[in-house]
């Protein structure tokens, strides 16, 4: 141990220590360790047959359930993203004051009746499910978008013009680079909201972590509800951590606290 | 090299500049000044197409300006304002950076031209290059915005208040290099400020605007001893017209060479301005006047302020 380059331990334990990597970890032990737990859920609930979900692996239903948020959450980042983007161009502005009220509208409408409607139509199964988390999705992403893009400075955007950036240009490289942290907050919260909305999809037959958790329900088995709800939870818990590292450095460039000392102006330039 | 003839600009049917006639010869410094509201900016702002003008004719080099491709136009010209608007996310280097990577230089040839800037404009290469715009001061953000706008080594260079929001020491550090990169580059500069000593200190040609229209243009000293109206009389301050016009002469124009006297001597740089200062503050009639090397050159006398008689 001792003759080891000093440097990589320290990165091995930096890394070991992370909150995102102990997440991480609880993540994969409890989704594949699930059924070594049988003693311990047996001792908790005696009167229950069966403490253990066993319908589908634990893995299967996390792998769906990540599939069926990566899916809907790629269609909502584009299409927030570029609704958002598209009423703050010139072109657009006269539609954001309608995208704005689409969106306060539908912030009111609770997933659980998206569904209901969706099924009759579409039929049971991915589909409502894809529809509604798509739905969910696209108003964080949008919003953010829109208070990123309004929270660059004016003076920015007229200097970027006036040293002749043209305006796609000004755009892609300094609106959106500035916009971003914002914009992704925006992605954060979809995403970790359809995490748990993914849920409720379980109802019009879609497989995810939510089965368990119905079948707990209705068959009175709290042995599975908690199975599912722990698994959710944990998986909601390492986006939205994975997301804090990646806002972290989008905005490495802003100044933190703390940093106002350390930047003190040399006197010799300060003049 | 920029002409204004009968150029007007108006904003929701109200004239912002009005029927403005103006020429800025190639290599001037030219200061607009005025009320705010008078136009200056609108005006600034149509040489780069930032504002697009209603009737007249605005030429840069002899063309229509609406003959340019605006982006190609404003490459041409460096564009600095007062809140700066560095890029927060783009470091020092990055920020002078942008015009001539709009522009395609080659990388060695940016990388030569920013560490030019950042000496030009009294910041360490190296120790700055690579900062943020946050880890700097205002005086040394202001001077990066000016190192920006001077990148591409443009025709013209065009500065909305740039200084209007520093403390007076680092304004006068910088109206210092302005007038120092001017006199080095020979570029035409079009300075915007409604600091009456800002453009009595740094402006070949003055222009006093009012409500979209020129009230007078002319030398500071042309515009201090015959200014045309009692607006304007008023716009430089009229109590202390003659403190003002012993700041635009130097000592060195007025001292008597040879001769000798004792006591704190005065640069021959220096203003008459400060030398009036110094009688008044040390009580005497007479200065003894050093050159930049601190050699005695002669003396200045009280009575030397007043000027010669014609
Ligand atoms: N984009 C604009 N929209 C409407 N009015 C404007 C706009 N820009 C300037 N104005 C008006 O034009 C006049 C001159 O403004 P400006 O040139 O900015 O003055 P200054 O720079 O001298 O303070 C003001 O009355 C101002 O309100
Ligand atoms: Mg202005």
């Amino acid at each position: 141990m001792s003759r080891r380059p000093q440097g990589w331990p320290k990165t091995l334990r930096r890394w070991a220590c992370t909150p995102l990597s102990c997440s991480l970890a609880a993540l994969l032990a409890l989704t594949l360790g699930m059924p070594a737990l049988r003693p311990l859920f047996a001792a908790l609930f005696p009167e229950l047959d069966r403490p253990i979900y066993q319908q589908d692996s634990f893995a299967a239903l996390v792998l769906a359930h990540v599939s069926l948020v990566a899916a809907s959450s790629a269609v909502a980042i584009v299409a927030g993203s570029v609704l958002g983007l598209a009423v703050c161009r010139p072109a657009g502005r006269a539609f954001r004051p309608l995208l704005e009220s689409l969106l306060a509208m539908s912030q009111s409408f609770p997933p659980v009746a998206v569904l209901a409607v969706a099924a009759p139509l579409i039929g049971f199964g991915e589909a409502p499910a894809l529809i509604a988390l798509v739905l969910y999705g696209v108003l964080p992403i949008a919003q953010g978008t829109l208070a990123g893009l309004d929270a660059v400075p004016a003076a920015t955007r007229e200097v970027a013009q006036g040293l002749g950036f043209a305006p796609w240009q000004a755009l892609w490289r300094v609106e959106l680079p500035l916009a971003a942290p914002v914009i992704l907050a925006g992605v954060r919260t979809s995403v970790v909201i359809n995490i748990g909305t993914a849920t409720i999809a379980s109802t019009v037959g879609a497989k995810t972590l939510g089965s368990p958790i119905i079948v707990g329900l209705s068959g009175f088995n709290t042995a599975y509800v908690i199975q599912g709800a722990v698994l959710v939870a944990l998986l909601a818990i390492c986006c939205d951590q994975l997301f804090e590292r990646l806002q972290r450095r989008l905005s490495a460039w802003q100044p933190t606290e703390g940093a106002a000392a350390e930047t003190a102006p040399p006197p010799s330039a300060g003049h | 090299m920029i002409e204004f003839a009968q150029v007007s600009k108006s904003f929701d049917g109200q004239r912002a500049v009005d029927a403005l006639d103006l020429v800025i010869p190639q290599g001037e410094l030219a200061v607009l000044i005025g009320t705010s509201g008078s136009g200056k900016s609108t005006t600034l702002k149509m040489i780069n197409r930032l504002v697009e003008y209603d009737s007249g004719t605005l030429r840069f080099a002899g063309e229509d300006v609406r003959r340019f491709r605006p982006e190609t136009l404003r490459r041409r010209m460096g564009y600095a304002i007062q809140s700066i608007g560095l890029f927060p996310h783009w470091t020092v280097e990055q920020n002078i950076a942008t015009v001539p990577q709009l522009l395609n230089w080659p990388k060695p040839r940016i990388r030569d031209r920013v560490t030019e800037l950042l000496t030009l404009l009294h910041l360490e290469p190296e120790q700055y290059r690579r900062r943020f715009p946050h880890q700097l001061s205002g005086g040394q953000q202001q001077r990066v915005g000016v190192a920006r706008a001077l990148a591409a080594d443009p025709d013209v260079l065009l500065m909305d208040e740039p200084f209007g929001a520093l403390d007076p020491v680092t304004r006068a550090a910088l109206q210092d290099e302005l007038r120092r990169i001017h006199a080095l580059s020979g570029k035409t500069i079009v300075l915007v400020t409604h600091d009456i000593d800002e453009a009595l200190g740094l402006a070949q040609r003055i222009v006093l605007l009012e409500r979209g229209r020129i009230v007078q243009q002319g030398s500071p000293l042309e515009l201090l001893t015959r200014p045309a109206s009692d607006a304007v009389r008023d716009f430089i301050g009229r109590s202390d017209i003659g403190i003002k016009l012993l700041a635009l002469e130097r000592v060195a124009a007025r001292a008597r060479p040879g001769e000798a006297a004792t006591g704190d001597p005065i640069a021959a740089g220096a203003t008459l301005r400060e030398a009036l200062s110094a009688f008044v503050t040390r009580g005497v009639e007479r200065l003894p006047v050093i050159d930049a090397q601190g050699r005695p050159v002669g003396t200045l006398h009280f009575a030397d302020l007043l000027p010669p008689a014609p």
